[in-house]
C-alpha cells in the first residue's frame, strides 16, 4: 500500500467512523472533530508517562473511534512474553495496556481480549507483568495463548519463507487488532518492536527461528495489518534483551510511537534505540516487499513533547 | 469414652480427609494449593518422611517418629488412615463388595518368607544407599506416581474438553493444559503397580499390605507391642463369624477366636458389626507372639506370587524396550549427556538420588513441567526419579515451588535469591548443529530465552552467533527448550554432579539523564 491509498483507507475510516461518533455514545474526552486532523502517518510523543502519552497521540489521531467502531470486537496484543516485573520493561507497560482497553471502550467496543504466546510460564508471565491485572480492571478479557487449540492454519500468500503459520483464533475473530509492542533490544532480531510482536500470535515459532528469522518476520507481517501499532518505548532495553538482566539494562526514553503501518513504526523505532532502519534485516526486507515503508521522511509525522 | 463402634465413623472420616486431601495434591494443576501447605499434608507420609530425617536429623521431618509412636499405641492406624494408597485400596474394595453384595472376607495366610523378603530389600535399599527397591514398593510414593501419572492426564483431558466446549461461546475463564509427558513408555510403572493394587484390593482387601508394603510389614512387626489390640473376647464372642467377613486385613481366626495384630490395619470394621461386644480395644502390654499355623483359605499362593512376579518382570521388559529415538538428519550430532540435571536445591546427583523416594509430587507440582520421571538418567537404581527434561520445559527463574513441596529432603527449600545463582548444570553449545552456522541466518532463541545472559549473541560475519559463558550460566535450560534444530539441539544443558554457584552478571546503568526536549531522531 502506497501513501496515497493509505492516507485514502484512512480517510475512508474517519468517514464511516463519523456516523457512529455522532451517536453521542463515546465519552467527551476527546471530542474533537473526527476530520480536523486525521492526516498524521505516524505519531511520536515523548517526555510524558505511558497513559498520558497514548491519550495525547491518539487524541491527534483523531480519537479512537477513527479505528473501533460502536459493538465492535477488540484484541490487543502487548508483549506478555516474560515472567518479570512491571519495572524491567521486558513486557509491554501495563498501565499503556490499560489506556488503549480504556479507549476502546469509550469508542464503544463490545468486548476486548488481550493475549500473548509467551515464551516464560504463561500463567506468570500475565500476573507478573501486572498485565493480568490492568486489563481486568480497565474491564478487558485476559485469554490464553498457551495452547496449540487455540491457533489456526492461514496461509500467507505473499510470504517467501513462511507460507502458512498457526495464527490465535482473536486475531481471526476479532473486528479490530491493535498491537501493542514494547521496544527492547534483541539477540537474534537487533531490536524487537512492531513486526517482531506478531510472533505472539503464532503457535510455531521454531520454523521461524530455523528458516531465516528476519525473512519470515518480514514475510508475517504482509498476512494481517494491524489497526494499530502503538510502541511503548517508556523504558527501553538497551542491552540484554529481550528479557534483560536488570534494571540497568534500561534507558528511560519516555517515549511512545504510534501509527498504522507496522514498518514505519518499526522504523522509527530503530531510530530511537540508536539504530538505522536498514540496521534491523526485517525492516529493510519488509520495506522491499512493500508492506510499508521504511523511509520516514515520506511520511506525516506528529512529533509531540510533553 | 467413645464407643468402640464409633471408632469406625472416626476412621473413615479422617481416611477420607487424607485421601481428598492427596488427591487434590496431586491432581491440582494450576498450583491452586499454596506449596506452603503441602508439607503439613505430606508431613506424616512414613518412607519420605524418614529419609528426610536421616538426611537432615530435624525435627521438622519427624513425621515418621510419630507414626511409629501411634502404632505403638494404637497399631497400624497408618495404614487405615493415613496412607493414601491404603485408602484407595479400601476405595476399591468398596466398589467390589458394592458390585458383589455376598463378598466376604475371611481368615487368609499370611504370606511370611515374601513380606519378609520385602522388608529385607527394602531396609538393604536404604542402607545401601540406593533407593530403587523402596521407591518401587514405597506406598504413598506408588500414589503419587499413579495419580501425576494416570489419573493427572485425564483431569486435564477433562479440563480441555471443557475449554474448548466454553471457547465456543466466548468464554475464556478456563485455560487449556498440555499433558506433556517426555516418556510416555514410564507410565507403564504406575499401570502395572495400580493393576496389581486393584486386583489385590479388588479380590483380597489388604492383602498388598500385608504382603508387599515394607511399612506395612514394619509396623506390622511394631503392632505386636502396642498397647491397644484389637482381640476377641471369648467369653462374649458368640462366634458369629461376623467380624471375619468384614475383616479386609483377613487376619481374623474365628475357629482360634484370635486376631493377627501385626496383620490388624485398625480399620475397625469389626467392632461396628460385632452385636455382642466380643471383639474389643484392649489395653494389653504383652506383645503378641507369631500365631499359630492357620490354613490356607481362599486363595491361591501361586496366584498371588505369578501376579507379583508378572508386576516385577513387566518393569524390567519395560526397562528393555526403551530405546533411544532416531529422527531425521536436519541436525547432525547426537547430544550425549554425561549427566542428568537434578532438580536445584537437590545440592548433588548423590544427594537427590539417596533421598528421592520417586512419589512424583514435584513433577505434579512443577508448573513448568520440566520435572519428569528418568528412565536410566541417574542408572537403572535411580529409574523414576525426576530429572529435568528440557525437551518438555525449562525451569522458572522465579519458581521454587518442586523445592517447597519435596517431602523426603531430596528436594531442600532454597531462597530464590540463592536459586537465582544456583547452578545446576552447565550449557553446552554444539556449533555444527547450530542454524547461524548450518544457515548463515540469524536466530538468536537460546540467547533471547537466556534469563541470566550467560548466552548471548556475537557479531558473526553479518548475523550473530551464540557464545556461551559458563561462569553466569544456572543451567535452568531455556535455551535448550527454545533451540528450533530438530531433532537434535545445537545446545544443551550437561547436569552437574555436585551443584555449584554462578556468577551473577553486573553491569553499569545504562544512560540515566535524557533531555526529552531534545528532538525526535526523524
Amino acid at each position: 500500500m502506497d501513501r496515497r491509498e493509505f492516507i485514502k483507507r484512512s480517510a475512508l475510516a474517519a468517514l464511516a467512523a463519523a456516523p457512529a461518533a455522532s451517536l453521542g455514545s463515546i465519552s467527551n474526552l476527546f471530542a474533537e472533530p473526527v476530520l480536523s486532523k486525521n492526516s498524521y502517518d505516524l505519531v511520536a510523543v515523548k517526555g510524558g508517562e505511558p497513559d498520558s502519552m497514548f491519550d495525547k497521540a491518539i487524541e491527534s489521531l483523531g480519537g479512537m473511534k477513527n479505528y473501533v467502531k460502536k459493538g465492535q470486537t477488540v484484541v490487543v496484543k502487548p508483549n506478555i512474553g516474560w515472567d518479570t516485573s512491571p519495572e524491567r520493561a521486558a513486557n509491554t507497560n501495563p498501565k499503556l495496556v490499560a489506556r488503549i482497553i480504556q479507549h476502546c471502550f469509550n469508542a464503544g467496543a463490545k468486548e476486548v481480549y488481550v493475549f500473548d504466546h509467551t515464551c516464560d510460564n504463561w500463567t506468570k508471565c500475565y500476573s507478573n507483568s501486572g498485565i493480568e491485572k490492568a486489563v481486568k480492571d480497565a474491564g478487558g478479557k485476559i485469554v490464553s495463548g498457551a495452547s496449540e487449540g487455540y491457533y489456526q492454519k492461514v496461509d500467507i500468500k505473499h510470504g517467501i519463507n513462511l507460507t502458512d503459520a498457526k495464527v490465535h483464533e482473536l486475531i481471526l475473530s476479532s473486528d479490530v487488532f491493535i498491537n501493542v509492542p514494547v521496544l527492547k533490544s534483541h539477540g537474534g532480531g537487533r531490536i524487537t518492536v512492531g513486526m517482531k510482536n506478531l510472533m505472539g500470535i503464532v503457535w510455531d515459532r521454531g520454523y521461524w527461528h530455523r528458516n531465516d528469522l528476519h525473512q519470515c518476520i518480514a514475510d508475517f507481517a504482509s498476512f494481517k495489518r494491524p489497526e494499530l501499532t502503538i510502541v511503548d518505548a517508556y523504558n527501553v532495553m538497551m542491552r540484554n534483551g529481550p528479557r534483560g538482566v536488570s534494571v540497568n539494562d534500561l534507558s528511560p526514553m519516555k517515549s511512545l510511537l504510534i501509527s498504522q503501518d507496522i514498518v514505519a513504526v518499526d522504523a522509527a523505532a530503530a531510530k530511537i534505540f540508536g539504530l538505522e532502519p536498514d540496521d534491523v534485516p526485517y525492516i529493510r526486507i519488509a520495506d522491499k516487499m512493500k508492506i510499508g515503508t521504511k523511509d520516514l521522511t515520506r511520511l506525516n509525522i506528529n512529533r509531540i513533547k510533553m | 469414652m467413645m464407643k468402640l463402634s464409633s471408632l469406625k465413623k472416626f476412621r473413615v472420616a479422617v481416611s477420607v480427609l487424607f485421601f481428598l486431601l492427596f488427591a487434590a495434591l496431586f491432581l491440582d494443576y494450576s498450583n491452586f494449593i499454596s506449596p506452603k501447605y503441602t508439607n503439613y499434608i505430606t508431613y506424616l507420609q512414613f518412607i519420605p518422611s524418614l529419609l528426610k530425617f536421616l538426611n537432615l536429623f530435624s525435627l521438622t521431618a519427624a513425621g515418621f517418629i510419630f507414626i511409629l509412636l501411634l502404632t505403638v499405641l494404637f497399631g497400624r492406624v497408618y495404614c487405615s488412615s493415613v496412607c493414601p494408597l491404603g485408602i484407595l485400596q479400601d476405595i476399591i474394595s468398596l466398589v467390589s463388595r458394592k458390585l458383589h453384595k455376598k463378598k466376604y472376607y475371611s481368615l487368609t495366610k499370611e504370606y511370611t518368607l515374601l513380606k519378609y523378603l520385602f522388608l529385607v530389600l527394602a531396609v538393604i535399599s536404604i542402607l545401601s544407599g540406593s533407593l530403587i527397591i523402596i521407591n518401587l514398593l514405597d506406598p504413598y510414593s506408588n500414589f503419587g506416581r499413579i495419580f501425576t501419572q494416570l489419573f493427572k492426564p485425564l483431569v486435564l483431558a477433562i479440563n480441555n474438553v471443557l475449554v474448548y466446549a466454553l471457547a465456543k461461546f466466548n468464554i475464556y475463564w478456563l485455560y487449556p493444559q498440555e499433558i506433556k509427558a517426555a516418556n510416555i513408555l514410564l507410565t507403564l510403572f504406575p499401570l502395572l503397580f495400580l493393576s496389581l493394587v486393584f486386583w489385590l484390593a479388588y479380590k483380597h482387601g489388604r492383602l498388598f499390605c500385608n504382603t508387599v508394603c515394607p511399612v506395612g510389614t514394619l509396623l506390622g512387626l511394631l503392632s505386636r507391642i502396642s498397647l491397644f489390640k484389637v482381640e476377641i473376647e471369648k467369653d462374649n464372642c458368640i462366634s458369629c463369624k461376623l467380624c471375619e467377613r468384614v475383616c479386609k486385613s483377613g487376619c481374623i481366626d474365628k475357629e482360634n477366636k484370635s486376631v493377627d495384630v501385626s496383620r490388624c490395619v485398625s480399620c475397625f470394621n469389626c467392632f461396628q458389626v460385632c452385636p455382642t461386644e466380643g471383639i474389643k480395644y484392649k489395653l494389653n502390654f504383652k506383645p503378641q507372639k507369631k500365631n499359630k499355623k492357620a490354613a490356607i483359605f481362599d486363595i491361591e499362593k501361586r496366584e498371588f506370587i505369578s501376579s507379583v512376579a508378572v508386576f516385577f518382570i513387566g518393569i524390567l521388559g519395560s526397562a528393555y524396550a526403551q530405546k533411544k529415538i532416531v529422527g531425521k538428519k536436519a541436525s547432525k550430532f547426537p547430544v550425549f549427556k554425561k549427566n542428568p540435571v537434578s532438580p536445584p536445591g537437590s545440592l548433588s546427583i548423590k544427594n537427590f538420588k539417596d533421598s528421592c523416594t520417586a512419589c512424583h509430587l514435584c513433577i505434579s507440582s512443577c508448573p513448568s513441567r520440566v520435572l519428569q520421571p528418568s528412565f536410566l538418567e541417574y542408572g537403572f537404581t535411580g529409574m523414576l526419579q525426576p530429572a529435568m527434561d528440557y525437551r518438555t520445559g525449562f525451569c522458572n527463574f522465579e519458581c521454587l515451588i518442586c523445592s517447597q513441596v519435596c517431602p523426603s529432603g531430596a528436594i531442600l527449600p532454597i531462597g530464590l535469591e540463592k536459586k537465582k545463582t544456583l547452578q545446576i548444570g552447565k550449557a553446552k553449545f554444539l556449533k555444527e548443529n547450530c542454524i547461524v552456522f548450518t544457515e548463515k541466518t540469524d536466530c538468536g532463541a537460546c540467547a533471547e530465552h537466556c534469563p541470566t545472559k550467560a548466552v548471548t549473541m556475537v557479531p558473526y560475519g553479518d548475523v550473530k552467533s551464540p557464545e556461551v559463558k559458563d561462569e553466569f550460566c544456572i543451567g535452568c535450560g531455556a535455551c535448550e527448550y527454545a533451540c528450533p534444530t530438530v531433532p537434535y539441539k545445537a545446545i544443551y544443558v550437561e547436569g552437574n554432579a555436585v551443584h555449584l554457584t554462578a556468577k551473577k552478571k553486573e553491569e553499569k546503568q545504562m544512560k540515566e539523564k535524557i533531555n526529552y526536549q531534545e528532538d525526535f531522531p526523524f
